[in-house]
């Protein structure tokens, strides 16, 4: 069976910095990864297919860093990757990314099953997997912690829900996100990173999987209108004193004048 | 022209009829509030709601994303909303993706903050994985935005009148065949409910050392939690607190030996109260804390832990 891992290129949020007078996200410079959810996502993909055969390929919609970050699926297991890059197609928002990604997975074609993460963990908006369902009048399977094939037309999952470990079974092909619990994603070894170099990757503008960029804008749903770091508000109260018993006994009255010690 | 609330959440209904009945006023419109299934229509209207569409049907008896969204879009259909807040629980948030992808319009998640400009929805929400916020704007009505639980304050009930109207409803069949549902076994308290958390940071040099932070998490009867390199690159525990990890929000925090990264800080922004002790003075935790200690932790914390067993006990 085909399975395609739609994988989001993010910033590395670990390495995110903010300008301290602006309180502006400066992501210049800052190194491009597979958002982690839809590498987990990947890593359940390749595991499907180590297990029943069968081919993963990674779909991304992606700018300049995208080729490199793709090479970690690769490395992971991923058979090839497919990369839709194309100026016009940069900041859209969900709901135009899901229609870039539902022409590009519909171009590809022959899929029995397509993965992501729940949410990407830069925009944190958990919709992209559902819009590519809705698109392709595919089921969709959200949240699952556990995913095994049936056979090969039906697939069973556990969905995470609050109070509920929901087992669910859907015929394919089907759209299913998964939450962090799933796996624990490989690392990709150095022999693997130098075999993904040969692997194949397929580059496609708007026009090569018949999307309309300035349509896609026309019909823009969601505008962005600034992002910058919380005003931090807090008291930044240094404790003095002579001695570390003296500091740390004004520390605990200060935390039972707060209301925080339960006395 | 109204504004639709749904949740199947009862305390969340309750939170979003308090919104749904500000931006209803705002534009001088009605406020309807969709229920599925059991439920008491007159308390909804107490709590703000003008008319109350009740939908029953067998199909919807357990939850079901396709059922449950086509009598939705029946309720859509019903009220011509021109603002539907949905609540952000699990369910909520795939019901609010899978309507908004129907009707081919935005959706705004998990706001903090919503208002109306010039026909735009305006909402404020946490990206980067919960560093940094975003204001956004939804362009196209129908506006969707979900809501997370305790953003917005319980309205106070009033004596009210409203309509309760039943709504004819032939939900769409599941795509998906539930095979089982299993309840889930409630672990002990974790790090998102805890009430005290003390946290490690690469100030610990071995892992033998946390144990000074065991002596004091238990005075305290606290959790214990750490930054991400503890547990991602040392392995000394299994989960973090940050952006990629937990979002902990407990009455008191204590970050010991801890920098304050943007990471960090992303986890520990709702926290009420944060102490920080670490050995540097131009830490940045200290300018994420309340009340901070300089000082080396191996010094301060068997200090503190003396000190706080001295006070408890009493």
């Amino acid at each position: 069976m085909r399975i395609i891992a739609l994988l989001k290129d993010i910033v590395d949020l670990d390495e995110l910095r903010f300008d301290s007078s602006t309180r502006k996200p400066i992501t210049e410079g800052v190194k491009h990864v597979i958002s982690e959810l839809d590498k987990r996502a990947l890593e359940a993909a390749i595991r499907l297919k180590e297990k029943h055969g069968g081919e993963v390929l990674a779909l991304s919609l992606g700018g300049p860093e995208t080729k490199t970050v793709m090479l970690e699926a690769l490395a992971m297991g991923a058979d090839a990757a497919y990369i839709v890059d194309d100026e016009g197609l940069r900041g859209l928002d969900a709901y135009g990314t899901s229609k870039v990604l539902a022409a590009a997975i519909d171009k590809i074609g022959d899929y029995g099953l397509i993965l992501c993460g729940e949410m990407s963990l830069d925009s944190l908006s958990a919709q992209v997997g559902l819009r590519v369902a809705e698109l392709l009048g595919l089921p969709m399977v959200s949240y699952a912690r556990e995913l095994e094939l049936v056979d090969d037309k039906r697939l069973r999952a556990v969905r995470d829900l609050e109070d509920v470990d929901e087992v669910v079974e859907v015929e394919l092909p089907a759209v299913v996100s998964v939450v962090r619990e799933i796996n624990e994603p490989r690392i990709p070894t150095l022999m693997s990173i130098m075999r993904a170099k040969r692997k194949p990757t397929t580059m496609w503008d708007a026009s090569a999987i018949g999307v309309d960029p300035d349509a896609l804008k026309a019909e823009r749903a969601v505008e962005i209108l600034d992002v910058e770091a919380p005003l931090v508000e807090r008291k930044r109260k240094i404790i003095e004193g002579e001695t570390v018993e003296e500091k740390v006994e004004r520390l605990v009255k200060a935390l039972i004048d707060e209301g925080v010690l339960g006395v | 022209m109204s504004v639709l609330i749904y949740s199947e959440e009862p305390g969340l209904r309750l939170e979003l009829l308090g919104k749904g009945r500000e931006l209803a006023d705002a534009m001088d419109s009605k406020l309807a509030a969709l229920q599925i299934g059991n439920g008491n229509p007159e308390e909804l209207i107490k709590y703000g709601a003008d008319l109350v569409y009740v939908a029953e049907h067998p199909l919807l008896e357990e939850w079901s994303l396709e059922p449950y969204r086509s009598v939705l879009l029946r309720a859509v259909e019903e009220a011509s909303p021109s603002v539907i807040l949905i609540g952000a629980t699990k369910r909520g948030k795939e019901l609010a993706a899978s309507l908004a992808a129907s009707l081919g319009v935005g959706l705004l998640t998990e706001c903090i903050s919503l208002k109306l400009e010039d026909e735009k929805l305006i909402a404020e929400r946490l990206t980067y994985g919960g560093s940094a916020i975003a204001r956004v704007a939804s362009l196209k009505k129908p506006h969707i935005a979900t809501v997370p639980p305790r953003v917005f304050k319980r309205p106070e009930p009033a004596e009210r009148t409203g309509e309760v109207l039943k709504l004819e409803v032939e939900p769409e069949k599941p795509k998906a065949e539930v095979v089982e549902r299993r309840g889930k076994v409630r672990e002990e308290v974790g790090l998102e409910e805890a009430e005290v958390i003390v946290a490690a940071g690469r100030g610990f040099k071995k892992q033998e050392d946390l144990k000074l932070l065991e002596e004091l998490a238990e005075i305290l009867g606290a959790k214990i939690g750490c930054t991400r390199p503890i547990a991602a690159d040392y392995g000394w525990m299994k989960e973090w607190i940050g952006i990629s990890g937990h979002k902990v929000r407990p009455k008191l925090y204590i970050a010991v030996g801890i920098s304050g990264t943007v990471h960090h800080a992303a986890g520990i922004r709702d926290c009420g109260i944060i102490v920080a002790i670490n050995s540097d003075e131009n830490a940045n935790i200290f300018n994420l804390a309340d009340y901070g200690i300089v000082g080396d932790l191996y010094e301060v914390l068997p200090a503190l832990t003396k000190a706080l067993k001295e006070r408890l006990k009493k």
